[in-house]
């Protein structure tokens, strides 16, 4: 099984249901790009998938490859191999981006590996350089501070630097302005290959002008309702939301 | 043969104690009989064995603090406590002729190993007496003076009398009138001007016995332009009694002299750490107190420094870590007594579980001087709802020529912020080493190399186990 492959997911948050029998298989080699409106649970699902303790999974399946990715710690999920780029990455006083991108390397090693520093930061500096960072950011306490487009660069050299098996970009494109937009994802379209599934969550098909996907889905009411090639977010962007949400209500 | 793994750094590294057969013991209780039988068994001249009974009488005539300081002082019962006990040796030079089972635990606690590898001088401390003190035969050389209070008193004089008590009067506090009645060890330490030490010298104070108090003294006079670095680490085996340990350390820098002093103090849970700490820098001298709580049921103490000098310095770092059923109640005092005085206050509190941590802190400034400064940056991080921190300052500025600058934060690791952690594949343990070390980092690179790696680890520890 080579793909991130999600089946009738339910889940909720206190008593509010949110995903309500959501299926999506994402096969490595492809991107999907998922779009909808406000509220439908984009967000919701990238969370649900990384394990985080505030929602309640009420039935359906998740699986990374052959891994059962519910009921697991965030950080073993993670180290299974898939990354959530966070659409607010949180700042983290006092723990350099250095430090912190080596302890997560660190936590994926067995017992007895070690990591070579002049490796490391050699392998470092050649992502911050193809992210534009200055290579002073090495030092700089994790997101603390940071701007809009700093802190999602620095998700991306995360992502980069942690090499996943799959990668879920939340609303990587909120906040950011247009060179921005495009150092972000040619820093994602270097990381498309055969060996990587990605999925890109966003609300404007202005990122996928730049990111072109394989797949676009489209989300409403905590469900795919509907499913197509590129052109469907150009659509989406034409005709909007609510022609999808009657659509899924008339069926 | 100590096998490595003993040698180890962790929280539970001096929970351990080997029995003892003790020559003297002043019994249980505190009296007047008791006080007498400790100045008798160090043969001591009568002005001391005065000092000790006018202490006595302070120390029953005042209150506890508890109208500000917590009610859990109110749990030491000193009618249960044993205020003396020693085995009668003389302290050995070497590490031979300390007895087997004082030995094994300074062996155990990896202090004649540290001796060896970058210490000037060693004072290890048993209960109420040194076992072992030894110094670099140059510096003797050269006149410095590094024994236990005890020797420092006999052999010293001239030079202990006339600081004695003099930075911290008998009647400070209930607890200083307690260490003046009972005091036993401690450091005694006396650097000839212009001698600057390279290496540090250490103490190590150890708590053995059950129901124990330990109220070592110590004093350490640098004369003008010398320079030294004093630091004491401590432990005690966790009994399921409480141990009190009541310090009173003096430290006088002549002008133009440089102390520093530091702890690291790890005390197993089950111990009151009450201590009195104050300096007197003289003109163009400086005191740095570089302190690190980690250990005790409940610390209080607020190391302090009185400007007295024109152009004396003053400084005090902190950290203080309050784990569960710890309250770190610790702070500072800067006295301005002179032109041109500066000080320098930084504290850092970390409360986990349901640890408390305080800071109170004394800013004087009286109105006739001019030209002297204060920064006071004081921040706390909270791990979890139920840990608690608490500030309260107190500064007394006069007059128009002088500034006070006063910072505090709190902050709280937040379950988002583990959450992002966790994402990237950090345990929750990793992740809250992480974000702790990080708050702290600028104040453990204040610690001397060999204390701050083991700092770290011992953070480290701290955090294990201690989430969710």
């Amino acid at each position: 099984m080579n793909s991130l492959k999600i089946d009738n997911l339910q889940a909720s948050i206190g008593d509010k249901s949110i995903l309500r029998g959501l299926s999506l298989e994402i096969p490595k080699g492809e991107v999907h790009a998922i779009m909808g409106p406000n509220g439908s649970g984009k967000s919701t699902l990238a969370k649900v998938l990384s394990g985080h303790p505030d929602y309640e999974v009420s039935g359906g399946t998740a699986t990374l490859d052959d891994d059962s990715l519910l009921g697991l710690e965030p950080d073993e999920i993670s180290r299974l191999g898939l990354f959530l780029a966070f659409q607010y990455p949180m700042e983290v006083p006092g723990v350099s981006i250095a430090n912190f991108i080596r302890a997560a390397l660190n936590a994926r090693l067995k017992e007895g590996e070690k990591i070579k520093a002049v490796e490391y930061y050699k392998d470092l500096y050649a992502h911050m350089d193809d992210l534009g960072m200055d290579r002073k950011f090495t030092s700089r306490s994790l997101n603390d501070g940071f701007s809009g487009g700093e802190k999602k660069r620095c998700e991306i050299l995360q992502m980069s630097m942690l090499s996943p098996k799959y990668a879920i970009l939340d609303e990587t494109d909120s906040g950011l302005d247009i060179d921005a937009l495009r150092v972000v994802s040619d820093g994602v379209n270097r990381m498309r290959n055969p060996e990587r599934g990605i999925l890109v969550i966003t609300h404007y098909q202005r990122l996928l002008d730049y990111i072109v996907p394989d797949y676009v889905h489209v989300m409403s009411e905590g469900k795919i309702v509907r499913t197509g090639g590129k052109e469907l977010a150009l659509e989406l962007e034409d005709r909007g939301y609510d022609w999808i949400k009657q659509e899924a209500v008339a069926s | 043969m100590i096998s490595p793994s003993q040698l180890d750094v962790d929280r539970d590294k001096g929970d351990f104690h080997y029995d003892t057969d003790y020559s003297f013991d002043a019994g249980i209780g505190l009296s007047e009989d008791v006080v007498r039988y400790i100045s008798e068994v160090k043969k001591e001249e009568p002005w001391m064995l005065d000092f000790r009974l006018k202490a006595l009488s302070t120390f029953e005539k005042k209150p506890m603090p508890t109208h500000w300081a917590t009610d859990d002082l109110k749990n030491i019962n000193f009618d249960v406590i044993r205020y003396y006990l020693a085995k009668g040796q003389q302290p050995s030079r070497t590490w031979d002729e300390v007895p087997d089972d004082i030995k094994n635990t300074f062996e155990r606690l990896g202090i004649p190993e540290q001796e060896r590898k970058f210490l000037a001088g060693v004072e290890a401390q048993f209960d109420s007496e040194a076992a072992y003190s030894n110094m670099k035969e140059d510096l003797a050389k050269e006149g410095v003076i590094f024994v236990g209070s005890t020797e420092g008193l006999k052999e010293h004089p001239e030079i202990f009398r006339k600081w004695f008590g003099k930075v911290i009067p008998t009647s400070d506090n209930k607890f200083s009138a307690l260490n003046s009645a009972v005091f036993s060890g401690g450091s005694f330490i006396y650097i000839p001007p212009g001698v600057k030490l390279a290496q540090p010298l250490q103490a190590y104070f150890r708590i053995n016995a059950e129901n124990f108090g330990q109220f070592e003294r110590t004093l350490i006079i640098a004369d003008e332009g010398s320079e030294v670095m004093y630091m004491e680490g401590c432990t005690a085996p966790k009994f399921e009694t409480s141990t009190l340990h009541s310090a009173v350390v003096e430290l006088v820098a002549l002008k133009g002299a440089k102390i520093q002093y530091v702890t690291v103090q790890n005390w197993s849970n089950n111990v009151f750490n009450l201590v009195t700490k104050r300096a007197i820098a003289e003109e163009e001298a400086e005191v740095r107190w570089i302190d690190c709580n980690i250990g005790s049921r409940l610390t209080m103490k607020y190391p302090g420094v009185i400007l007295k000098g024109r152009k004396a310095r003053g400084e005090v770092v902190s950290i203080a870590l309050a784990n569960d059923g710890q309250h770190q109640d610790t702070g500072a005092k800067m006295v301005h007594a002179a032109d041109e005085t500066t000080s320098n206050v930084v504290s850092k509190s970390i409360s986990i579980g349901d640890g408390r941590s305080s800071y109170r802190g004394l800013v004087q400034m009286p109105g006739h001087l001019k030209g002297c400064k204060n920064n006071t940056e004081c921040d706390a991080l909270l791990i979890n709802n139920k840990s608690q921190t608490d500030t309260y300052p107190a500064i007394t500025v006069q007059g128009d020529a002088n500034s006070v600058q006063h910072e505090a934060s709190v902050s709280k690791v937040s379950a988002e912020q583990i959450f992002y952690m966790k994402q990237r594949g950090l345990s929750e343990a990793e992740a809250m080493s992480l974000c702790v070390n990080g708050f702290v980092n600028d104040l453990i690179r204040e610690f001397p190399m060999e204390y701050s790696v083991e700092l770290k680890r011992l953070i480290d520890l701290e955090m294990e186990g201690s989430v969710g």
